[in-house]
């Protein structure tokens, strides 16, 4: 059994550990430092640490300020208050003047599990997608969460970082290399790509293993980084399979699925199934449970690439 | 304050005023009413209260300002261009596609902005960013921001104002222009957002009361807010919306409108440029 760790869990231990390293990294919170995991930073780190009470948009602006005086704010929330509710503030304060603003959103997905629907954000990353100037980071496990933390401090600028709720498997090892934007190769195929993001990295793979079975190749790729997304990884998959399938925790609307298909419609038109939540709402269950349920397992995943590899000309 | 100086600050005022209403002639668009009403509290803090410099507008130690009634930036430039962070004749440009002066301030482009603001509400949370950011470093640096009376009705104004009067940031002083217009007519008319003392004394703020185009008045709540220690400062400005242009006072239909030739030259008159 592979080690298992929430993403969450990572950025709370990663934000602890680059405190000591970068002394301008600050955190913020909005009365969920607990389950956000930042609570790892604040006793680590008290005097740089702000709870903002349960005032998201005002959060949101203080790492502002905060940030146009030097600092290096991580604000943190649910995805669905961190992108959701307070989308108008990234928009306008951090995004338009492309402030140095980190927002550290957990909960993201159907993977909240219990709490059900109005705190299962599955919008987010579309959202965040529309505003000019946004990196978006959605690492798929423990070890990418802590390299992204990392990477987001030393870039310049507004980055949108996405982690989840649930432990999932520790996929990568510490000779693991990340750089924003450049999508990663995790596996090799000739009848199909599988682009992943997320937890639907390891379901992604698993996938794989269930194509082998058929004698179907599948490639996996991991695009952690959303915006910019790696346009010539995905053209090249695109030219060498002929057939891509993005599998995504997110709806498929304005998400990877919708970002690969426009990246492909324009540079090399191929057919593109998507997996992820099909323009629904969530609902309370077991996280593992509600994986299935949305149709986000690696069995989904393998029939829609079998439907993808029988589109291909 | 001694006469000379009330006299000179009353003069470039009056050029913080000629200045607003080039802009929106020029660009026959834009927010004269809000933007006259705050022109003596706009020369007040840059000629006066504020530890700033035009030839160095990115010193990390300067005095902060946020417009965040964002929409006022007619009054923003203006004041800008007296203080020599911006060419006078630019003003002209405001609004044009061609200029770097936005129809609300954009901090990437206009030197001596230091917030991009507009959508109400977010400046004065940016300013408690700022004025926490000042505490963390022991810095002296002081953070102002002006609000309008409307821009009281966003929910995050009362946010900002918890979160500021909870950190105690006494560096942080907000000037709150009553002008009691807002688009839709009189505050008592939409939603009204008074009485402000008491809702910021329950927040844990300062409060001070001024006339809006009062110098001496402006010296003392200024000085007073210095010296309030453990206590944000709100200056409950009472303003006169369109200030200063004898058919724009008070008259609730000059928030955002530009004003024809005709009411051009009689708004110059009005200033003494005629």
């Amino acid at each position: 059994m592979a080690e298992t760790m929430a993403t969450r869990e990572a950025y709370g231990k990663a934000l602890a550990e680059f405190g000591a390293k970068y002394e301008n990294l600050v955190v913020l919170d909005a009365d969920l430092a607990e389950a956000t995991k930042t609570g790892t930073f604040k006793k680590a780190f008290p005097d740089r640490f702000f709870d903002c009470g349960i005032a998201e948009n005002n959060m949101i602006c203080v790492a502002v300020g905060l940030a146009l005086s030097g600092k290096i704010p991580f604000a943190s929330s649910f995805a669905m208050f961190a992108a959701g509710r307070s989308y108008e503030q990234v928009r306008n304060a951090v995004g338009y003047p492309h402030v140095n603003v980190k927002i550290g959103a957990t909960h993201a997905g159907i993977t909240v599990g219990e709490d059900g629907a109005t705190h299962q954000c599955c919008e987010d990353i579309a959202l965040m997608r529309t505003i000019p100037g946004m990196t978006i980071i959605n690492p798929a496990d423990g070890v990418e969460a802590r390299l992204a933390v990392e990477a987001a401090i030393l870039t310049q600028g507004p980055c949108y970082l996405r982690f989840g709720r649930m432990a999932v498997p520790t996929l990568f090892g510490s000779d693991y290399r990340f750089e924003i934007g450049r999508g990663v190769k995790l596996a090799d195929g000739t009848d199909v790509t599988l682009v992943a993001t997320g937890i639907e990295v390891e379901q992604a793979l698993l996938a794989k293993e269930l194509l082998a079975a058929e004698n179907i190749s599948a490639a996996v790729v991991n695009i952690h980084t959303i915006k910019p997304i790696d346009a010539d990884l995905l053209t090249a998959e695109a030219q060498r399979t002929g057939a891509i399938v993005t599998c995504e925790e997110h709806t498929v609307i304005g998400g990877l699925g919708g970002a690969v298909a426009e990246c492909l419609a324009e540079r090399c038109p191929v057919p593109v199934l998507r997996v992820g939540v099909m323009d629904t709402f969530g609902r309370s269950g077991p996280a593992k449970e509600l994986v299935s349920y949305f149709g986000l397992d690696a069995a989904a995943i393998a029939a829609k690439a079998k439907a993808a590899v029988a589109l291909k000309k | 304050m001694d006469q000379a100086r009330r006299t000179e600050l009353t003069e470039i005022a009056r050029r913080v005023r000629v200045g607003i209403i080039e802009e929106v002639f020029s660009a026959k668009s834009g927010h004269p009413g809000g933007s006259l009403s705050i022109a003596d509290i706009l020369t007040y803090l840059y000629f006066e209260e504020m530890h700033i410099d035009p030839k160095k507008p990115d010193d990390p130690e300067r005095d902060r300002f946020v417009l965040s009634k964002g929409h006022c930036a007619p009054g923003l430039y203006s004041v800008l261009a007296q203080r020599g962070y911006l060419p006078v004749e630019d003003l002209k440009g405001f609004r044009h596609t061609d200029s770097y002066l936005q129809g609300h301030p954009d901090m990437k482009h206009t030197p001596g902005v230091d917030m991009s603001s507009g959508s109400l509400g977010q400046g004065v949370s940016v300013s408690a960013g700022m004025a926490l950011a000042a505490k963390m470093d022991g810095s002296p640096r002081r953070v102002y921001a002006i609000m309008g009376d409307g821009e009281s009705e966003e929910g995050q104004v009362w946010e900002a104002a918890m979160f500021a009067g909870h950190h105690h940031l006494d560096n942080l002083c907000w000037i709150l222009d009553l002008n009691g217009l807002q688009i839709d007519g009189a505050l008592e008319d939409v939603v009204d957002p008074r009485p402000h003392d008491a809702k910021f004394r329950a927040f844990g703020w300062n409060v001070l009361e001024v006339n809006a185009h009062d110098f001496d008045e402006l010296e003392t709540a200024f000085a007073a807010a210095r010296a309030a220690k453990g206590k944000p400062t709100v200056i409950i400005a009472h303003s006169v919306k369109g200030k200063g242009v004898s058919f724009m006072e008070n008259n609730v239909s000059w928030h955002g409108k530009a004003p024809n030739a005709e009411q051009y030259e009689i708004a110059m008159k009005d200033l003494g440029e005629r």
